[in-house]
């Protein structure tokens, strides 16, 4: 238990070793919001994966949880009984950084940074946010921030930092009405791309869901990829395991080539799941 | 299969009406023309109308629409009967229809026109009641990469 929270000193991580090449400047990380407007369509679940896939390929990640007062990124990942302090902690000085990062055991480049459980979007100084997340640029490859629903405060906040965007939206007409507002609300300064998440393709071909096509008719983003309605992470939540670590999974597979996708690994345009018709499983052919 | 008969009697697919209900849900959106507002707009298109002619105020439906690069107001407004041609004018000058409501300048001017006049749907270009007139709708926010609004008048169908 004395090592529930893990400093990050001393931890060959590649975002500290940036720390002494050249310019800060031009090696420092990528801030990137995960962000929707609507909730329960799967930021956190798609923070956690997308962070652990990162994480998993190599790049020092740190995962900030905005949604101060709705903590739940620590669940997801299943570092919750890690967690000894929070962000509002480190941005009253109670701790320093170090001290509330929790560095996650399956996959030592990626730490967390939870949200205070009892406190509120409004305790936190948008300013002070800021200033935190660019010194955790700094040191990290990657500073993905979790955000809150809704366009209140706690957006405010998490967008502040960040220089570039990631909306997602599942197939349907709430999300994607949201997803439009809060295009609108980042205005043209940061990149914003797309992720689909939850998309049923036997529902699609039926006529009975939005495709990633109608959706993206009218956000208009570059895809950065579609995840599928799939048990896995139902399952991977309940466990607190990110799908993304799992080889096997076909989610988890999506999860990681998003993830190479942000890198710049992998510039293929994403596909697009889709339902193999009547025919096409009688044949047999390809979708 | 029973998919492929509702396709056969005509019934949309479920997501061709999701389809349609998010556009005219956020064209509203975008115009930022609040339901208030549209309720405003339309009882004063009313009461400018029936001082020419008798219309159903409880059968008017005021809505906008996508038109390839356009955004056009529709206006259907059932006319009941003509009025007489000595009929009273109203106290107000009643040369130019009173403009809509603009609570704030437009940063961007959308064109719309009135069109879809007298209920019957078999109503056609040169029906005398087809009151015609362009108005300026609310500006749109700026947005990226959409499509763009222009400032020519959408006709009427």
């Amino acid at each position: 238990m004395q090592e529930t929270v893990v400093h990050a000193d001393g931890e060959p991580a590649r975002g500290e070793a940036r720390e002494a090449a050249a310019a800060p400047q031009a090696t420092r990380g990528r801030a990137i919001v995960i962000t929707s407007g609507k909730g329960g369509v799967g930021k956190t679940t798609t923070t956690a994966n997308l962070g652990a896939a990162l994480a998993a390929a190599g790049a020092a990640v740190v995962l900030v949880d905005a949604d101060v007062g709705l903590r739940n990124l620590d669940i997801v990942l299943g570092l919750e009984a890690r967690v000894r302090h929070h962000v509002l902690d480190v941005l009253e000085g109670a701790v320093d950084v170090d001290g509330a990062l929790v560095t996650d055991k399956r996959v030592p480049q990626l730490r967390l940074l939870a949200a205070a459980q009892t406190r509120e979007k409004d305790d936190v100084d948008t300013e002070a946010f800021r200033d935190l997340v660019t010194s955790l640029r700094e040191r990290f490859d990657y500073v993905l921030i979790d955000c809150p629903a809704g366009i209140e405060k706690g957006f405010a906040n998490a967008i502040a930092a960040a220089d570039e965007a990631i909306i997602v939206c599942t197939p349907d007409v709430s999300a994607v009405r949201d997803a439009d507002r809060v295009v609108g609300l980042l205005g043209e300064r940061r990149s914003v791309r797309l992720i689909v998440n939850r998309l049923r393709p036997a529902l699609v071909r039926k006529g009975k869901m939005l495709s990633v096509d109608d959706v993206n008719a009218i956000l208009h983003l570059p895809l950065l990829g579609v995840v599928t309605d799939a048990p896995d992470v139902i399952v991977s939540t309940n466990r607190g395991e990110p799908v993304a670590l799992d080889a096997a999974s076909a989610v988890g597979s999506a999860y990681r080539e998003i993830a190479q996708r942000i890198a710049g690994t992998l510039t293929s345009s994403p596909e697009i799941p889709r339902e193999r018709s009547f025919f096409e499983k009688l044949f047999g052919g390809r979708p | 299969m029973i998919d492929f008969f509702q396709r056969l009697f005509g019934k949309p697919s479920s997501s061709a009406t999701a389809k349609e209900r998010l556009r005219l849900v956020l064209l509203s959106d975008h115009l930022s023309l609040a339901p208030e507002v549209v309720e405003s707009l339309k009882h004063d298109l009313i009461e400018v109308i029936s001082r020419y002619v008798e219309v159903d105020a409880e059968q008017c439906d005021v809505s906008f629409e996508q038109r390839e690069k356009q955004i056009a107001m529709l206006a259907n407004i059932p006319v009941l009967a003509m009025k007489a041609r000595q009929a009273p004018r109203p106290p107000e000058p009643p040369s130019e229809p009173p403009a809509p409501p603009a609570p704030e300048p437009p940063p961007e001017s959308i064109a719309a026109a009135v069109a879809e006049p007298v209920g019957a749907p078999a109503a056609g270009p040169k029906t005398p009641a087809v009151k015609r007139a362009p108005k300026q709708a609310q500006g749109s926010r700026p947005r990226r990469k959409r499509r763009k609004a222009t400032s020519q008048p959408a006709t009427a169908t």
